[in-house]
């Protein structure tokens, strides 16, 4: 081997370490040590002024007060229901920007899908907050229409709290969803209408299963975002909101107890993989392909 | 040639690293308890740039308590929150009184500090503004005269708090009970908050929302949606300023009132700066300016009489007794807030 050639391959190493230097630093000083300083955190316990304890005390509390699986679950289970609206709403949308609409036009639907997210998550939940709010937009246009006689509230619901959610991950749901069905040939739903297939069956049995990588990528996405929101259910959901991440902001700024904070960091955490790892289960997809797509 | 292009991507981030203003007086405080004019002035005759961060006392507390006490060099929490905070975290540093200029301060109030602040012997907190907490009501919809009397069902969905601890504190003086009483007595707190738990529990029906901020219950009360709240004075006599219809009154059981503080953050680097801002503040003439932006009453012995006379007139409307019937703070033992923590949780969680 000559020596230009090993100096070459030095070089090259050099290079790949160098771009994927950031990358590793940004994981290793804002993701890894901090959850190693959380997970130690959450496996103790106060005994005294600034002395502290190995426990499970924190999961302990978890599992013993109702209050707090019960709204575990419940973030869990309106997390599910968001994405599922989500998806419903985002097909249709994915399957004209993919298939219907032509060049610009299909540039430009996309566009408007996009257009929300110019402001930030807080203008955009505020902007809901006005038009649902009793003295709001929205309430005033029912009475004007003589639907309700006296303006009615329509914030602070689990039906808000929805609207707001699915508003928000509309986009992620869009993205890999056109992704995949753009790549669907048209060819194919030609011929199963040709050999006298109806709408529903080709939906089934060929753009269904041809898009699941770009669904599942989708969902993933979009659960998690939901599951991690704090801003949205607690603006909109106001004092029935009960999400789990603002049991956490709870439990650390207004209670000072980091330790159980840390510890429903964690189970959210575990809450999240175990969706992901049933969500790939349940749809038979593989991580690696589903991950492409996003 | 790698050197170099390590140095030329190093350089900016050095240069991020160094402090914009290494010598600027960065103080954590609370909504308008420091207007523009103030830092203007100071920075007129001291040359020292002030930056500031809002905030309030628990985010505060839990602020400095993870980064030990660094990143700021002046906070400003309520005086009852100082000694189980420094118990707890070590998160201030105590004051040398030599540094300050104590014959400016009105010396009820920093006895009172004194008394709540002082932890082995050292004092962690002076005296900056002070106010009450109360009722608000639109007396063109209702009355109310006590905490209680929000939850009576004419005001379904028209009334509002914060979810916090002096709401408890209120309903249990209401209940009859003396919260304060109670605060080195665990079992009996314990029981006591559980008891205002559930009431404040039966009463959701009537809150249409939970406030977190003082604005967010401005504009509910302006829009006609709140008709009846707890409040703190001043807020209560700005919206009485804007529509007289709307009182801030001393509940039957008692307003409670809070004192906010200066407090020196253990890892400030700039302690000079901050008694020099201090010894600014509590001058008459700035206080009153302090005193005017918040609408509140400032600890500096000169500055009552500068007070605008609107907001004399408004707080003997609301308290015609005088101080007689108003509740103060003392000092919160470590602990107490994780009681509080799970009735609070309980009392969102209900339906």
């Amino acid at each position: 081997m000559s020596d230009a050639a090993a100096g070459g391959r030095w070089s090259r190493r050099l290079v790949l370490a160098l771009l994927l230097a950031p990358a590793l630093l940004w994981l290793l000083t804002l993701i890894i040590l901090p959850h190693a300083d959380l997970a130690v955190l959450s496996f103790r316990e106060r005994v005294a002024p600034r002395e502290y304890a190995p426990s499970l005390a924190q999961y302990r509390t978890f599992f013993g007060e109702p209050l707090y699986w019960h709204v575990f679950v419940r973030t869990a289970f309106m997390s599910a229901i968001a994405t599922l609206v989500t998806l419903l709403l985002a097909f249709p949308i994915a399957w004209i920007i993919a298939k219907l609409a032509r060049g610009r036009m299909s540039a430009l639907l996309f566009v408007v899908c996009l257009i929300p997210f110019w402001v930030s998550e807080t203008v955009r939940t505020l902007g809901w907050m006005i038009l649902l709010r009793e003295s709001g937009v929205l309430p005033a246009i029912l009475v004007h229409l003589g639907l309700t006689a006296q303006p009615v509230e329509l914030l602070y619901h689990d039906a808000t709290i929805l609207v707001g959610l699915v508003y928000t991950s509309l986009l992620f749901m869009v993205v890999p969803l056109v992704g995949s069905l753009e790549s669907l040939d048209n060819s194919l739903i030609e011929a199963a209408y040709d050999l006298g297939a109806k709408g529903w069956s080709i939906l089934r049995t060929i753009v269904i299963p041809h898009a699941a990588p770009g669904i599942t990528a989708g969902c993933i996405v979009v659960f998690m975002l939901t599951l991690g929101n704090y801003l949205t259910p607690t603006l909109l959901g106001g004092k029935n909101s009960l999400w789990f991440t603002e049991q956490i902001y709870t439990q650390f700024i207004t209670r000072f107890n980091w330790e159980q904070g840390a510890a429903f960091g964690f189970l959210l955490l575990a809450l999240s993989t175990a969706m992901v790892w049933l969500g790939l289960k349940l749809s038979g997809q593989r991580f690696s392909d589903v991950m492409r797509r996003v | 040639m790698i050197r170099r292009i390590l140095t030329a991507s190093l350089a900016p981030l050095l240069l991020a690293a160094l402090p914009a203003h290494a010598d600027a007086l960065r103080i954590i405080t609370w909504a308008s308890y420091v207007p523009p004019e103030v830092i203007a002035q100071f920075k007129k005759e001291t040359g020292i740039d002030v930056q500031v961060t809002l905030s309030n006392n628990e985010e505060m507390i839990s602020k400095l308590r993870a980064t030990g006490g660094a990143g700021f060099d002046l906070a400003q929490p309520s005086q009852d929150r100082i000694f189980g905070a420094q118990q707890e975290f070590r998160i201030y540093k105590p004051f040398d009184l030599s540094k300050v200029k104590l014959d400016e301060f009105v010396p009820e109030l920093l006895e009172a500090v004194k008394k709540n602040a002082t932890v082995e012997g050292r004092l962690y907190g002076l005296p900056y503004v002070w106010g009450t907490e109360g009722l608000i009501y639109n007396s063109t919809r209702t009355k109310v005269a006590d905490y209680t009397d929000l939850c009576a069902p004419a005001l379904k969905g028209r009334t509002a708090v914060r979810l916090k601890r002096p709401t408890l504190m209120a309903f249990a003086l209401a209940s009859g009970h003396d919260p304060f009483a109670l605060y080195n007595d665990t079992k009996a707190y314990t029981a006591l908050m559980q008891q205002v738990g559930r009431t404040l529990a039966a009463c959701k029906g009537n809150f249409r929302f939970f406030y977190d901020n003082k604005d967010q219950l401005l504009n509910g009360v302006r829009s006609g949606e709140i008709w009846a709240a707890m409040m703190w004075d001043s807020g209560g006599w700005l919206l009485n300023r804007e529509n007289p219809a709307i009182k801030f009154i001393n509940p039957k059981s008692g307003a409670i009132a809070w004192m906010d503080t200066f407090a020196l953050p253990a890892r400030g680097r700039n302690d000079a700066a901050a008694y020099a801002w201090i010894n600014f503040v509590m001058r008459p003439e700035v206080a009153a300016l302090v005193a005017k932006s918040i609408g509140n009453f400032t600890a500096s012995k000169g500055a009552d009489k500068l007070m605008d006379p609107r907001v004399r007139a408004q707080f003997a409307e609301s308290f015609p007794d005088g101080l007689k019937n108003i509740k103060w703070y003392p000092a919160i033992p470590p602990g107490l807030e994780e009681i509080e923590g799970e009735v609070l949780d309980k009392v969102k969680a209900s339906d």
